[in-house]
């Protein structure tokens, strides 16, 4: 019986892509500039993620070990350009946000990393579970950076959401300082690396605050032990 | 046959590669034809958004992607869009390409007939965040002082920023991007000038009769 709580806890929190595995960091410095792109990034990788967890799990006792990098990789390229000629064609303002990036998710290791680690030992709907959670942990985080950096960067939050989101959600553009004359550093990839500097000492902390309060009744399970590359 | 052995088999490998390989291009193949359409559609109606930015509607009632012409300029071949105004062709707008600090600067430089501008818009730039990007109308009506200006107003020695002795202000912090613009216009300007009879002659006759209305949009007044 799989434990779907430890898949959980794994993809959002103690094995985060992004603030744990540390992959997925070319794509994270390149859009995180706002939360909003973080959060449309954050969707389209995690959509090519589930579909390819699916069909590698679908497809696992089928591919020889010694093929399946090649093959692996056919099919997330194959996902992340149908992805991308989807956005084009039904999203084009979206697409004019994200365009550049869209082709990235295809060097992003994590999914690679994810397809190798799970998605070729496990059956497809753990690998659904696994690429949901997965998924959704980079999506937050990707949020979580791109909104650091974009009220301190550009004063404002989930800027342009409506582009990503339809006319509704433009509620969620907020000018959290007003009359801000900008921290051009934040808004420039290496203010990426400064947001994700702080944000593991932050999750460092609270990890570690977290072990010291719960030492004293009972230890915390290992974390499942992962090879990603 | 047990699939572990066969697996390990070279010409079951090669064989799943290539299944592979033709699955996913015949996947490929089939989301492009599906989103070919919806996709020119997109670039289309993009197109006609950034022209009705740099032409006001009352100077246009022609569907400016069916007057499309090729003209060889200094640069290289330049396509060149005719607004047209009951036949009368009322302004050309040109894609123009300026170097700026990060990169090209592709924008649209609306001219109307009697050399004025009608508009300027920068469509896509890699200028740096904060100073170079107030270039975009959204972040600075910088773009927009253009509007009504034309080689004699002014003179084509005050197009240039005012650093360089020009009448155009320049950005604190950033002065490359917005130099290149003043240079690029000046530029659009200068050429609509040399052309003007073929850049006013229309690409397409209209349907009815009457093809000799082109000469009457050209008022030059020097």
């Amino acid at each position: 019986m799989t434990d779907y709580r430890r898949l959980a806890q794994d993809g959002l929190w103690s094995n985060n892509m992004v603030f744990a595995q540390m992959l997925a960091l070319c794509p994270v410095m390149a859009v995180t500039s706002t939360a909003t792109n973080g959060l449309g990034m954050g969707l389209a990788t995690l959509f090519v993620l589930l579909g390819a967890n699916m069909i590698i799990s679908t497809l696992r006792h089928f591919i020889s070990p010694a093929i399946r990098i090649p093959v692996y990789i056919v099919i997330i390229a194959t996902l992340v350009t149908l992805t991308d000629m989807l956005i084009n064609a039904f999203a084009y303002e979206l697409y004019k946000v994200l365009g550049l990036f869209i082709a990235l998710i295809v060097v992003n290791c994590a999914i690679l990393g994810r397809a190798e680690a799970f998605a070729s030992k496990n059956t497809l709907w753990d690998s659904i579970v696994d690429s949901l959670m997965m998924g959704i942990g980079l999506t937050w985080a990707l949020v979580i950076i791109g909104g650091v950096r974009e009220v301190i960067g550009s004063g404002t939050l989930f800027a342009n959401a409506h582009l990503l989101l339809g006319a509704p959600f433009a509620f969620l553009e907020i000018t959290v300082i007003p009359d801000y004359r900008g921290f051009l550093i934040m808004v420039l990839p290496p203010g990426g690396f400064i947001a994700v500097g702080f944000l593991l000492v932050a999750k460092r902390w609270i990890d570690r605050r977290v072990e010291q309060r719960k030492r004293r009744p009972v230890s915390l399970p290992e974390p499942v032990s992962q090879s990603s590359s | 046959m047990n699939l572990a052995v066969m697996r390990e088999r070279l010409d079951y490998q090669s064989l799943l590669l290539g299944v592979v390989v033709m699955v996913t291009c015949a996947l490929l193949a089939l989301a492009y034809q599906l989103t070919r359409e919806p996709i020119q559609q997109a670039l289309a109606d993009d197109m006609r958004q950034s022209f009705s930015q740099v032409l006001p509607d009352h100077l246009y009632d022609n569907d400016l992607l069916d007057h499309a012409g090729q003209i060889e300029a200094p640069w290289g071949s330049l396509t060149y869009y005719q607004a047209s105004l009951a036949g009368d062709i009322s302004a050309v707008v040109f894609p123009m390409q300026a170097s700026g600090y990060a990169g090209k600067i592709e924008m649209l430089v609306a001219i109307k007939a009697n050399g004025e501008l009608s508009g300027v818009r920068v469509l896509v730039h890699q200028e740096t965040p904060g100073l170079g990007d107030k270039i975009e109308v959204a972040r600075d009506p910088w773009i927009t002082y253009f509007t009504g200006k034309s080689l004699h107003n002014p003179l084509p020695t005050g197009w240039a920023v005012k650093k360089d002795g020009g009448e155009f202000d320049q950005f604190t912090g950033a002065t490359i991007t917005p130099r290149a613009i003043v240079a690029e216009i000046k530029r659009a300007l200068l050429f609509f000038e040399a052309e003007q009879p073929t850049l006013l002659y229309p690409v397409r006759l209209p349907d009815a009769v009457g093809s000799v209305t082109a000469q009457q949009g050209v008022e030059e007044h020097d």
